[in-house]
């Protein structure tokens, strides 16, 4: 079966199409900074998302005991009763994700996050390192901005930007810290941020108990509130008695995923990250400093990581207490596969995933799917993006070439 | 700094050595200070350690008594001179060795200081380290399997919760042995799809272990919520109880630490003593390491190394997926959503800590136990933030990966996919 990898119809394909089109593809390519052709950038990507739903409703059908015995008595019943439990649960989860202005809202709340993370995990994959600690790099970003956030009492305009920066700095020192253990000792990074994660984790569960960051009159541990000066102002907040929760976050977002576009692919340091990433060892030997690089790479996306912990504090809880960082970190892998590593991809990634979130919340209250089948589905998605065979034996369409290899083992 | 090095013909020491062996010294003055000023000003009254459990057929009122103060007065001082060596000559080939004793010293200490004029059972904190350890444990020894012949398994955590849940409901639905044997099939089935998906389609190891964990947290929590919810029935599963081993269970202080213990913990013994057999005694041990370290050059001598990775990835999958049983079929007998709770990830630590050896990784893993039981046990004892003692795992496992306690060599094709020519 190893041989379909070397299948000669994908294999031959940059060479093999008629010319216009492959100029054409090329073009695209050079455009998007993809550097893969369109199938593998856009129909691997919504196939992957189909087949994961479709997935995603067997498993829906499959735990449901009712219907599982029905199908001994009445088959046609049974499937029909599956159908509307199928059905009712992606029409709930669709309605909660674009079904209303406060749905589009949530949808672009959820995502706001998820594209700063996406992001900081899609520049350590350009350079060729896997950087899963986001999550704990969320979280000291979160944290920093909390205490700017209700430890000084200045004007909006200088607070909350001053927040955010401390977000902006702890990720990048958090994230520097695997970058500079790499450089200097070789330690793998993936252990490193695992490691990493946890420590922040504890030192968050730790902080929340000190009478300088907790409430000091409540038993349990929580944050003291931001001051309003530092909150991200919502969209329509100027609406009175505005509901709507989208905030400025979702514009720092972009903003973020513009940055990260000119820094990849327009900006030189850019171009190191990437040769980095193709081949460390070319790289060194072009002249760039590999192991400087590998600190950057990880400061950026720790910086990245912790914009998304402080976007979520100023901008969403505006406090901190357990539990708020959610799966956000690991998530983003997903969404860097998913977008392919590009901005662009990782902007419409995290739009996906956002309305998988809010919708999966509807899903949830109104009907009897609980939300964890959303992680099923992403699960899935990343299966079907990184190994895109899979895809090409489902659907007997081409898909290009996969992700077979992004990171390098603990050895190398 | 050569100058030093140069003065001392007898013993060479490159100049990376020199600076670890200050960096040591170093750390030991540091902690020698803390130790002073920390555990002997803050200890009153003497600790008092149990040493064996009531029930016990021999001594069982065994118990050791120490000056908290005393304790703390006598460790500050052997790693004031365990540093002074250290910064002066170096302890060359001690070095580790030294380490260790000087990490033990520490953490007597430091239980002297927390049972200051009190009552703690040592007994009783070194069951709560080895029951903590097991699934660790055996996640360390999955890790090995797999990491041998050179396939990275990120996955343990999800292959340990798939365990825990499936345990749950089988053994509810069944009884707690169908349970185990469809808790270890569970981790076998995962093991599967990594090595499908990893040998024959080369996808990216690391990327496929994070599928698999959120596949497998999104799953458990989806089905506890539609299967285990509306019927508790299926989630209260018969859970396996300690069995002491006739004669050695008798013997004072270590019988009933290590031969009181449920299936889980002998289990582990026997597994470790095959693997630790089976990979440097023989045939397939050689071939597995064959094909992790080279393995083109075991395919040109006609090993099948897709097939040895199969092997060992599935086995490795059992050793994990039977060890996500003791979560619920070891102790409570009831599943709670990711009540694996990041253990697979220390596993791997573990196995990274015990330099891929089943021994080592075993070992890492109580090591890990048991500064999870301290906290808990110590909680009990005196009001410290515990998350710091939570913390230090994790810091060990930086430490070592960095190379700063000698250096981890993982197999040389670790996570590389191969293609036969």
């Amino acid at each position: 079966m190893s041989d379909r990898i070397e299948d000669p119809q994908v294999a031959g394909e940059p060479e093999g199409g008629e010319p216009e089109e492959s100029r054409g593809r090329k073009l695209w390519a050079d455009i998007a900074g993809f550097g893969v052709d369109w199938r593998a950038a856009v129909l691997v990507p919504v196939l992957a998302v189909f087949t994961a739903l479709v997935v995603g409703g067997l498993i829906m059908v499959l735990s449901d005991v009712d219907i599982l015995k029905k199908f001994g008595s009445s088959p046609l019943g049974a499937l029909a009763d599956a159908w509307t439990l199928v059905s009712d649960a992606y029409i709930a989860l669709a309605k909660g994700a674009f079904g209303s202005g406060e749905a589009i809202s949530e949808t672009l709340v959820a995502a706001t996050p998820l594209i700063l993370a996406g992001l900081s995990v899609a520049i350590g994959f350009r350079a060729g390192l896997f950087n899963i600690g986001g999550q704990g790099q969320l979280i000291v970003g979160a944290m920093a901005s909390l205490i700017v956030g209700f430890q000084f009492s200045l004007p909006s305009i200088i607070h909350i930007p001053l927040a955010l920066i401390a977000g902006i700095l702890a990720g990048a020192l958090w994230g520097g810290i695997a970058g500079l253990l790499k450089a200097r000792t070789g330690a793998h990074e993936v252990i490193t941020t695992i490691m990493l994660n946890f420590i922040a984790l504890f030192l968050m569960r730790w902080a929340l108990k000190t009478d300088f960051v907790r409430v000091v009159d409540r038993m349990d541990p929580i944050s003291k509130p931001i001051e309003v000066s530092a909150q991200l102002p919502r969209f329509f907040g100027f609406v009175d008695g505005n509901t709507l929760r989208i905030h400025l976050g979702f514009l720092v977002a972009l903003g973020a995923a513009w940055f990260s576009y000119w820094l990849l692919f327009k900006s030189t340091v850019g171009f190191e990250f990437r040769a980095t990433g193709f081949n460390p060892h070319a790289a060194e030997y072009a002249g760039m400093k590999v192991s400087r690089l590998f600190i950057l790479v990880m400061a950026v996306a720790g910086a990245m990581a912790g914009l998304a912990g402080a976007g979520q504090i100023l901008g969403v809880h505006r406090q901190v207490v357990d539990g708020f960082q959610g799966s956000i970190g690991f998530d983003a892998i997903a969404l860097a596969l998913l977008g392919r590593s590009h901005p662009a991809g990782v902007v419409l990634a995290s739009i996906l995933f956002g309305a998988l979130v809010a919708g999966g919340r509807i899903m949830q209250a109104r009907t009897p799917i609980p939300i964890d089948l959303i992680l099923v589905v992403q699960a899935l998605v990343i299966v079907f993006i990184a190994a895109p065979a899979l895809i090409r034996a489902i659907y007997r369409v081409r898909t290009g070439e996969g992700t077979a290899q992004l990171t390098r083992g603990w050895g190398s | 700094m050569t100058a030093a090095a140069e003065a001392q013909p007898a013993v060479v020491r490159t100049p990376k050595e020199i600076r670890r062996a200050r960096i040591l010294g170093v750390v030991y003055l540091l902690l020698a200070l803390f130790v002073l000023f920390v555990f002997a000003r803050g200890a009153e009254g003497d600790a008092t350690f149990g040493l064996a459990r009531p029930t016990d057929r021999f001594l069982n009122d065994l118990q050791l008594t120490l000056p908290a103060a005393g304790v703390a007065y006598a460790v500050a001082i052997l790693l004031a001179f365990a540093g002074t060596v250290q910064l002066i000559r170096g302890l060359g080939k001690w070095t580790n060795a030294v380490l260790a004793v000087m990490l033990i010293f520490l953490v007597f200490a430091f239980l002297a200081w927390a049972a200051a004029g009190k009552q703690f059972s040592l007994v009783g904190m070194f069951r709560t380290s080895i029951s903590l350890g097991v699934p660790i444990a055996l996640g360390a020894l999955s890790g090995v399997l797999c990491e041998r012949v050179a396939v990275i398994n990120i996955a343990i955590e999800g292959m340990l919760l798939a365990g825990a849940f499936t345990g749950a409901l089988v053994g509810s639905a069944v009884n707690s042995w169908i349970g185990l044997v469809a808790a270890t099939a569970s981790g076998v089935i995962l093991a599967w799809v990594l090595a499908v998906l990893a040998i024959r389609y080369r996808v990216d190891q690391i990327i496929v272990g994070v599928v698999i964990n959120i596949f497998v947290a999104g799953l458990t929590a989806f089905l506890a919520t539609r299967i285990m919810e509306p019927n508790p029935g299926l989630n209260s599963a018969a859970v396996f109880g300690p069995i002491g081993v006739p004669l050695l269970k008798d013997i004072p202080f270590v019988g009933p630490i290590l031969f009181d213990q449920n299936l889980f913990v002998y289990a582990m013994y026997v597994i470790t003593a095959a693997l630790t057999f089976g990979l440097f005694r023989t045939r397939w041990g050689l071939r597995s390491r064959a094909v992790g370290e080279h393995p083109k050059a075991a395919d040109t001598l006609g090993v099948n190394v897709y097939r040895m990775r199969y092997l060992n990835v599935m086995m490795g999958g059992a050793v994990a997926g039977f060890g996500g049983a003791f979560f619920t079929l070891g102790s409570v007998g009831r599943f709670d959503d990711n009540m694996s709770a990041g253990r697979g990830f220390i596993g791997l630590a573990a196995m990274i800590f015990g330099r891929w050896h089943p021994v080592g990784a075993v070992a890492g893993a109580m090591v890990f136990g048991f500064a999870d039981a301290v906290r808990i046990r110590i909680a009990l004892l005196r009001p410290i933030p515990s998350e710091f003692l939570a913390m230090a795992p994790y810091l060990a496992t930086i430490i070592v990966v960095a190379g700063l306690v000698g250096r981890a060599r993982p197999p040389a094709a670790d996570g590389q996919p191969y293609i036969k020519e």
